[in-house]
């Protein structure tokens, strides 16, 4: 179709809407914004009848790549240490995929014009075919792959899992609570605006240097959607402006949808690109580098920024801190950490780190060693089977305390030294971070700043993991979850790629191991306890370890 | 003196022989390769069952933490109240249609093919100036306000409705409804644009008037809203796929549309129509199945049944109303090839062939 063509189609179908005299859409999904009817304009111009042909032949050459994929077998240069960080990336996303289609009512019920409204519709569309085209690869990687388990039971691993619940809250962000905060500020203003850019696009650019080219085939597939969505929000998020009474909350919202995304998806995405890779490269860029390009200077630089021409207060302060936790505090290879740390747990295998990415490591992020190595090299001695338990359970060996999870973003409190407790709803809560606790304690609440916020919505659920299995016998909590294999004894999770069976932990090795719930017992110390408590908790890190003795007070 | 400028290496990944392929060993689970988490309707599951099967979770099935957000009430994800139906398995309710990417934009891209196909033809053929007059002012005026109907529903009654369903199977059915009645809806006011750049005198904004104020559509049009008006999601789709379409929908498309364009010389609405047609049926098919569940449901059947005749007795005298309205535009055709009463007969046979299928009964007068 001619450009005139399409300007004169779009213009054409703007006339489908009407105004209603009988009766209104209901309103099924709350906000505190306020919109008044506005000419925000489509700049893409979207049409189904070309749409629908276009994403054909973009599927037609996704479908292409993946029959070339077999029949060039290309398992047989695929690295297992990428392929089994797979297994947990491709059992989260397609719930936020899907839940991006289920949040696109929220917003057109909220935004009164039916040019967006026609944008936001096709999007809808768009995301239910990332949600099935991914879960389809999945199912070809399952089938493919040396080691289909932790593929083969991927949903319920994911709906189960102690790392699958930090993902799950990006998806559920999208279409709970007040609908433009979610709908719009959370999943388009931030995740797809920003955080796309890491995970559809660095991280398969990765996926293809450890042998994976379908990845990148399917993820670049959906990125090429993005743009589109990436409109939808900027047209509303300019109408969201256009009202005085919204800034205040889209400030608040840019705040907690900007460190909860930080949060989130750089704690997955930067592990699965720095401790999934085999590629060594030392001209390959480091998270650290892809992050500065394609968070701070695309998004934070040229777009957010440019916001403030409209008076907006741009978090800057948090975007620097992100980076300050990527770069100074070793955000990435915390959590990294950690899940290797509790790997009897996950639905995957975890490699060790050899010398050859050690070096790397030290040459990327100068101290690395120093921090991190001697921890990694213990990983990778008790990862053999000779009658030890898993590191997470070998105490002095392992030189680890286990972490206080944040109740908001759900990842532990890693950097330990930002390590914040309150007492919020009657519990005693641990948070990663000041804007965590924050987001909890002031910004999901029905009054802001002395403003009724009667649309926010909550932080609910069971959302420390431990606490869900308190006081259980560790094999049991694995039984329960289901991550064994098909001999019904051998652990679906490896804390290394040796597929020899003589070589894979059993189910047998955790016997006898109390579960505990670090929320639990938090909340049953008495308040001098407590303090003293994480006073020493606070002091210590980085790479998990305890305070030193002497400095206990 | 000759110098010799160092070959610059390229920095790029080496592949690496890793025979990390299916079948290289065998260890515990080497062959598990089946998604088993969830039980298939027949022995193997289907590709749609695999991509689409607790893809939105449930915290009766696997959701061990619960829902993580809630609404300012506390309440989360996929509330079960959000209809007043109820299910002793929500999850049992498969696509018949078997609805994936791959489907969606294979059957809607062929659709626009068709569609752009049939009018570049009759362009070409001058066919449109040759149609007979008054068929030239329904299409102008009637046909084309049918698009606001159908982006109606799409838009504010199907697009809605696919946030709200307990399972993802439901919710992504529904979803392609959608995106079918938006797609027809833009073929509609397309056509329209077509058809107003090659007939002088074709007034290509008529319909908007008609469809806002010309008496003959206002009872649809208040149909239309009040099912955006309807905050249940079972009670919006039932009232649009098992009501409005039969009564009002089919009755306008297949039993005048359909029956009547071809003897005014015009060849290319039966294909336009026809499209939207198949898409109804085939979301239809949808609908049929998961009703006819919640209707047989071993232990809410009779109670969802009593709330399905409640639905009945509120929604059917305003699809049947709007049905009514559309009488006249029967009486603006020259050719006569089929009354009011004939297209209504058969709209009401097939409603209450539908009825029958949930053991459903509408006691009074259609």
């Amino acid at each position: 179709m001619s450009r005139a063509s399409i300007t004169k189609s779009h213009q054409k179908i703007q006339e489908l809407a009407w105004e209603p005299t009988f009766v209104s859409p209901v309103e099924k999904f709350a906000t505190d914004y306020t919109f008044e009817k506005a000419q925000k304009k489509d700049p893409l111009k979207q049409i189904l009848r070309s749409y629908f042909p276009m994403e054909e032949e973009k599927d037609n050459r996704v479908f292409g790549a993946m029959d070339g994929a077999i029949r060039g077998n290309m398992f047989r240069q695929v690295q297992e240490r990428w392929m089994e960080w797979q297994k947990l990336f491709l059992s989260i996303i397609p719930f936020p995929e899907i839940s991006a289609a289920r949040a696109m009512p929220l917003v057109i019920n909220a935004v009164p014009n039916p040019e967006v409204h026609n944008g936001l519709a096709i999007q809808m569309i768009d995301e239910v075919r990332h949600s099935t085209i991914q879960m389809n690869l999945k199912r070809l990687y399952m089938n493919h792959y040396i080691d289909p388990a932790g593929f083969d039971n991927t949903l319920k691993a994911f709906q189960n899992n102690y790392a699958g619940t930090i993902g799950r809250q990006f998806g559920e962000g999208f279409i709970t609570g007040d609908a433009v905060t979610a709908a719009n500020v959370y999943l388009t203003i931030v995740a797809e605006t920003a955080f796309t850019n890491v995970l559809f696009v660095a991280m398969p650019a990765e996926a293809a240097a450890n042998g994976d080219y379908l990845l990148p085939t399917v993820f670049h597939s959906v990125q090429s959607d993005e743009s589109r969505h990436i409109s939808n929000g900027y047209s509303i998020i300019l109408m969201a402006l256009s009202d005085e009474r919204n800034r205040q909350l889209l400030e608040r919202d840019l705040r907690y949808a900007w460190w909860n995304n930080h949060a989130v998806v750089d704690a997955a995405i930067g592990t699965f690109i720095e401790y999934g890779t085999k590629d060594r490269r030392k001209d390959r860029e480091s998270y650290a580098e892809m992050w500065r390009r394609w968070i701070y200077d695309d998004y934070y630089r040229s777009y957010l920024v440019p916001l403030e021409k409209y008076g907006l207060v741009i978090p800057h302060d948090l975007v620097e801190e992100a980076w300050n936790r990527i770069w100074n505090k070793g955000y990435v290879h915390e959590v990294a950490q950690f899940f290797a740390t509790g790997w009897a747990a996950n639905y995957w295998r975890i490699d060790g780190m050899d010398d050859t990415d050690f070096e790397w490591f030290e040459h990327k992020y100068p101290g690395w060693y120093d921090k991190y190595g001697k921890w990694w090299e213990t990983y990778s001695a008790l990862s053999k089977r000779n009658g030890h338990k898993p590191i997470m359970f070998e105490g002095d060996a392992a030189n680890y305390e286990y972490p206080h999870r944040c109740w908001t973003c759900m990842v532990p409190c890693l950097i330990r030294e930002d390590t914040v407790v309150d007492e919020v709803d009657g519990q005693v809560r641990t948070y990663c971070s000041e804007t965590c606790h924050w987001t909890d304690a002031v910004a999901f609440r029905p009054e802001y700043e002395g403003r009724p916020t009667p649309a926010m919505g909550r932080l609910t659920g069971k959302r420390e993991w431990e606490s869900l299995y308190h006081g259980w016998d560790y094999a049991d909590v694995i039984r329960d979850l289901g991550y064994l294999r098909d001999d019904g004894k051998t652990l679906t999770p490896q804390p290394h790629l040796n597929l020899d069976p003589k070589e894979m932990w059993t189910i047998d090795s955790v016997e006898g191991i109390t579960m505990q719930s670090p929320n639990v017992l938090l909340n049953a110390m008495s308040p001098e306890e407590r303090e003293a408590h994480i006073a020493k908790y606070k002091r210590g890190g980085p790479a998990g370890r305890p305070a030193p003795a002497e400095a206990v007070a | 003196m000759s110098t010799t400028t160092p070959e610059k290496v390229r920095s790029v990944p080496k592949p690496v022989f890793t025979d990390a392929e299916a079948g290289a060993r065998e260890f515990p689970s080497s062959t598990s390769r089946n998604y088993n988490y969830f039980v298939p309707a027949k022995r193997r599951a289907t590709l749609y069952e695999d991509v689409t099967v607790d893809v939105q979770p449930d915290p009766e099935r696997h959701l061990s933490q619960g829902w993580l957000y809630g609404f300012a009430n506390g309440v989360g994800g996929y509330p079960h109240d959000w209809t007043r139906l109820k299910s002793s398995n929500w999850h049992e309710f498969l696509d018949p249609n078997e609805e994936w990417e791959q489907t969606i934009y294979r059957n809607n891209a062929n659709v626009v093919r068709q569609v752009q196909q049939t009018i570049a033809n009759a362009k070409a053929a001058g066919s449109f100036l040759t149609e007979n007059q008054s068929w030239l002012s329904v299409l102008e005026r009637h046909v084309s306000a049918l698009a606001h109907a159908e982006h109606g529903i799409g838009m504010y009654v199907y697009t809605a409705c696919q946030r709200d369903a307990p399972t993802n199977m439901i919710n992504n059915a529904i979803a392609v409804a959608a995106a079918h009645k938006l797609r027809f809806a833009q073929d509609l006011i397309l056509y329209n644009l077509e058809v107003s750049e090659q007939v002088p005198g074709f007034d290509g904004s008529a319909h908007k008037t008609v469809w806002q104020s010309d008496p003959a559509w206002q009872p649809t049009r208040e149909n239309v809203e009040q099912l955006t008006g309807t905050r249940d999601w079972a009670e919006a789709f039932f009232a649009t796929a098992i009501v409005f379409e039969p009564l009002v929908g089919e009755l306008f498309r297949s039993h005048l549309l359909m029956q009547v364009a071809a003897v005014h010389g015009d060849y290319v609405t039966p294909t336009v129509i026809g499209v939207g047609e198949a898409d109804v049926a085939r979301d239809q098919a949808g609908a049929r199945r998961l009703f006819s569940l919640l209707a047989n449901d071993p232990v809410h059947g009779a109670a969802n049944r009593a709330v399905m005749e409640g639905w009945l007795a509120t929604w059917v005298p305003r699809s049947i109303a709007a049905g009514r309205g559309l009488q006249p535009i029967w009486s603006q055709l020259s050719e006569k090839v089929v009354t009011f009463d004939e297209s209504a007969t058969r709209a009401k046979t097939r409603f209450t062939e539908l009825l029958t299928e949930f053991g459903l009964t509408y006691d009074k007068e259609l």
